[in-house]
């Protein structure tokens, strides 16, 4: 078991043939992704690898393949527009990688995929990995192995890190998720939480936060009110100076909301361990299992 | 990106929104001559990306021409919260009989953009929201129909009870959320938004920020930026497609990933200590990228060590290590380096990093402790 992904997803990948797209799908597909086709406008009829058909619409790829779900690796400002296009053809889980899509883009396409009963990941995400049987996105699938700890982060380099010190300390994983740094984002901590929550393969979850907004604070709210499971947390930027933006367009604290010390009080007052360092989560997973 | 208030100004007036007339200048003499033009009382106010000007004496009235250019001459080249002044608006004086506050904000919680407006304007919002949040009203607003006319009025009824001046500020509330969605903004408001004692209503002064994600599609407003307000490094790391944020401390960081990269600050004040950057070198795997690092990084006279934390995944390790070896050929390093590679093609950069005389760790906290000793001038743990 596992939350989002398993060894019976089907996939489309959106931009294909694009120099990330097609990067990233050979990755997929060595790591044993069910990637059933591919969507390009234009290049319809052709054959990825010489394996994977590739479409025009995704409407077409939907009713050819079947799939349940997309990828999106598109240009920044044509992401939206992907996003839309998937949700519209009846995908029913949408993860978009692509980074740099504008705001105000987003506020449109947030509640038209609601209305369609779709999920989405991202974006501005590294995707989500379920160890062993399927994933989805840019997570390096080695450093990777599975087991019962949920993982879920906004950063991609980082959940990197935690991951493979868990794997190296002998900690498998049930599913890997990053939401993405981006302000609005389709998928937050407290959807990955409730479905973690309810997955019986997993056991404890390692949760990375960052500076900026108060996602983590509602899931630390959700943590103590709705979890049974444990919990450890980590936020960065911790060092971060106030009304600056660290790279991810949501990592920047306006006044006194934000910050990390703010978060970090509220993963205590919701009974959380807190992890100081990365390699921290080791052992205060280990003594909650 | 923040951009000027006279920018601001523009791009509202360019929708409708009464604003008094004003003209930039970087000398007195051309304040004066402009104070002249618009006649009567001016205000002379310093064109920073900073708040509390007015409190550091950056905005000043002048009864006359010649007053406004002695009080140019002092505002002109005075620092306000550490940012030079090279610029000043003057604009013609009103007459104040109420504020008000309004803006529009882009809140991750409601995934809209809010209007927030306040009968209470002039002074600093959020100390508004805090003790009294009675006084403001927040509407998000659904951009796939945009604001509606009995949202608009919804708000302008919160701030004034004249049917004259609610339409007025109904209007100018319109108005404002087409310049925010015009200008893909993650911020637009007015503050104050005023009416004369003959009743007319005004914006006296603007602040509109940019959604960096957007400036591809928006030349126009890409090319107000103003480098002369952001520390020269921090510009050269921008045109290096870098994200570089220039700190007090003394170990000069390269991390990939934004996550990651703070992180590794917080990992350096953890072990005692204090990182001199935050740099983000991007998820691509350009040796490029890493020599432009090395040397805006270099430049900086405080730093006493170089941290590199790559965790490759897009990234390959073996292109950072390609991009050392390149930078340091072409500029010997001074100071200490202290490597910590992982991830794609981990086995080759390790390789092409010893073939060079390098040395490198995989483990993180390593590789940090080591560099805050030797930024603290004792040997490697």
């Amino acid at each position: 078991m596992s939350i989002f992904i398993d060894r019976n997803t089907t996939l489309i990948v959106q931009g294909i043939t694009g120099r990330d797209g097609s990067f990233h799908t050979k990755q997929m597909m060595e790591y044993g992704t069910r990637v059933v086709g591919g969507v390009t406008p234009g290049k319809g009829g052709q054959k990825f690898e010489n394996e994977v058909p590739v479409f025009n619409t995704v409407y077409q790829a939907v009713e050819q393949t079947g799939a349940n779900t997309s990828v999106i690796y598109v240009p920044p400002m044509y992401a939206a527009d992907a996003i839309m296009e998937a949700a519209d053809a009846g995908i029913k889980f949408i993860v978009a990688i692509t980074e740099g899509v504008p705001v105000l883009d987003m506020t449109r396409v947030y509640p038209f995929v609601k209305e369609k009963g779709a999920r989405l990941l991202g974006p501005n995400c590294p995707g989500l990995i379920t160890p062993g049987e399927s994933k989805v996105g840019i997570i390096p699938g080695r450093i990777c192995t599975p087991g019962n700890i949920g993982v879920v982060s906004r950063s991609g380099t980082l959940t990197y890190e935690v991951v493979y010190q868990l794997t190296r300390a002998g900690m498998g994983q049930s599913t890997c998720v990053g939401i993405g740094g981006d302000p609005i984002n389709g998928t937050n901590f407290i959807d990955c939480l409730a479905a973690f929550e309810a997955d019986p393969n997993t056991k404890a979850i390692a949760m990375m936060g960052e500076i900026g907004g108060t996602d983590e604070q509602d899931a630390a709210t959700f943590i103590k009110e709705h979890m049974t499971k444990p919990v450890v947390g980590f936020i960065a930027g911790q060092t971060a100076p106030p009304g600056r933006r660290m790279g991810h367009a949501g990592a920047i604290i306006s006044g006194s909301s934000g910050t990390a010390a703010e978060k970090i009080e509220a993963f205590k007052a919701a009974g959380m361990g807190v992890a100081k360092r990365p390699i921290d989560f080791v052992e205060l997973l280990r003594a909650r299992m | 990106m923040n951009i000027h208030e006279y920018q601001a100004k523009e791009l509202l007036r360019a929708e409708g929104v009464p604003i008094p007339p004003g003209e930039v200048a970087t000398t007195p003499e051309q304040v004066e001559a402009i104070a002249k033009k618009i006649g009567g009382m001016v205000v002379v106010k310093a064109q920073v990306h900073t708040g509390g000007r007015g409190k550091a004496g950056g905005v000043k009235l002048a009864k006359t021409p010649a007053e406004a250019k002695e009080i140019a001459s002092k505002i002109l080249g005075m620092k306000i919260n550490g940012l030079t002044v090279y610029t000043v608006l003057v604009t013609a004086a009103a007459d104040i009989a109420s504020e008000a506050y309004v803006g529009i904000i882009l809140d991750r919680a409601t995934k809209k953009p809010v209007f927030m407006v306040s009968p209470a304007g002039g002074i600093d919002i959020e100390e508004v929201a805090a003790k009294t949040p009675e006084k403001i009203l927040k509407l998000p607003i659904d951009t796939r129909y945009g604001l509606q006319p009995y949202q608009a009025s919804e708000l302008g009824f919160f701030l004034f009870d004249d049917v004259k001046k609610v339409r007025a500020a109904a209007k100018i509330m319109g108005q404002l959320y087409q310049a925010f969605m015009k200008n893909d903004a993650s911020l637009a408001e007015i503050n104050p938004l005023v009416v004369t004692p003959a009743g007319e209503v005004l914006a006296l002064d603007a602040k509109i920020s940019v959604d960096d994600n957007a400036l591809d599609r928006h030349a126009d407003l890409a090319a107000l930026r103003d480098e002369t307000a952001e520390a020269h490094s921090e510009v050269e790391a921008r045109n290096a497609n870098l994200t570089f944020i220039k700190l007090e401390g003394n170990v000069g960081c390269v991390v990939n990933g934004a996550g990651l990269a703070m992180a590794t600050m917080d990992l350096v004040k953890y072990y005692g200590g204090e990182p001199a950057n935050f740099l983000d070198i991007g998820g691509s795997s350009n040796p490029e990228k890493v020599v432009n690092a090395l040397r805006i990084i270099t430049e900086d006279p405080s730093v006493k060590v170089i941290l590199f934390n790559i965790f490759g995944g897009i990234t390959r390790t073996d292109d950072v290590a390609n991009g050392i070896v390149t930078a340091t050929k072409a500029n010997p390093l001074k100071i200490p380096i202290v490597i910590r590679l992982t991830g794609t093609n981990e086995e080759i950069a390790m390789k092409i990093l010893q073939e060079n005389g390098f040395s490198a760790s995989s483990d993180m906290d390593e590789a940090v402790e080591k560099a805050v000793a030797l930024a603290k001038g004792g040997k490697a743990a």
